[in-house]
């Protein structure tokens, strides 16, 4: 067998970043659509560890920034759960498809 | 190195087996539930590759808080009903397309080779004795080179708290 190389990471990376590219385009449920863009910046995360180790064994870097992503992460799911609840009182859906006010 | 090739294997695969059932189910409460089997083999790939800070970080924040909040939005807002319906929008094509570029672009690096990246040879050397762990590492990288953004980063958390909070009340 092959040692793990950086590529290895990079190419499971990409991979999970496809399924959650998808998830966000295909799901109807918001909720769904917001575990997928959770997926989406865990695939930037590896990405980032990953590279982090590659550049040297106590090259830290790397994971600082994968820190801030996971701030970030951590943000945007709770402000999006509140806007859902509150979307959810007043439109008693939470379907993507079905919040269309802006449609023309 | 032969059981790191293996857990390697082993973590890819939760992550990408948990990934594919997080959006594939018509039950959200099963999508959060691979989610968190997807989320832990990331934490798993992050202890391989000596992270061991990030890997705490990933367990508790992500599948302590994280899941737990979208469990509870689950439970408030009422899904019985949403939950027969059908569950995938008429965007098939834009998924397929979007899928077929980043298809596309990792092919073209497939094929190139290793003469495609030009990533410096992986420093996998061993950490020196004596020397600093990996939590006190990040600590001082983060409290010296990246106190600013640090800064800013609890700001984003206080502005992100205030507005969940006004945002969940009965009357806006």
């Amino acid at each position: 067998m092959h040692p793990i190389t950086t590529v290895h990471y990079m190419a499971l990376s990409a991979a999970l970043l496809l399924i959650g590219t998808v998830g966000v385009l295909t799901r109807r449920n918001i909720v769904v659509v917001l575990m997928s863009i959770e997926l989406i910046l865990n695939a930037v995360n590896i990405n980032l560890v990953a590279f982090s180790r590659a550049f040297g064994a106590d090259h830290v870097h790397g994971q600082v920034f994968a820190i801030f992503v996971i701030a970030d992460a951590v943000a945007e799911t709770a402000v999006a759960l509140g806007i859902l609840i509150a979307l959810f009182r007043n439109k008693e859906t939470v379907q993507a498809d079905e919040i269309d006010l802006l449609k023309w | 190195m032969l059981i790191d090739t293996v857990f390697f294997y082993i973590f890819a695969a939760m992550t990408l087996l948990g990934g594919i059932l997080t959006i594939t189910r018509r039950n959200p409460v099963h999508s959060a539930i691979s989610l968190i089997v997807s989320l832990l083999g990331v934490a798993g790939l992050y202890l391989l590759q000596k992270a061991e800070f990030l890997f705490a970080v990933q367990i508790i924040l992500y599948v302590g808080g994280i899941m737990v909040l979208f469990l509870f939005v689950i439970m408030l807002v009422n899904l019985d009903a949403a939950a027969k319906e059908h569950e995938f929008s008429g965007q098939w094509p834009v998924a397929l397309a979007a899928v077929a570029a980043v298809a596309a672009v990792a092919g073209w690096f497939l094929y190139h080779g290793r003469s495609a990246f030009h990533i410096a040879a992986p420093a996998y050397g061993v950490i020196a004795a004596g020397g600093a762990g990996n939590t006190e590492r990040v600590a001082d990288s983060l409290f010296q080179d990246y106190l600013l953004p640090f800064e800013i980063a609890s700001i984003l958390l206080l502005v992100a708290v205030v507005g969940s909070v006004i945002m969940a009340k009965k009357r806006i």
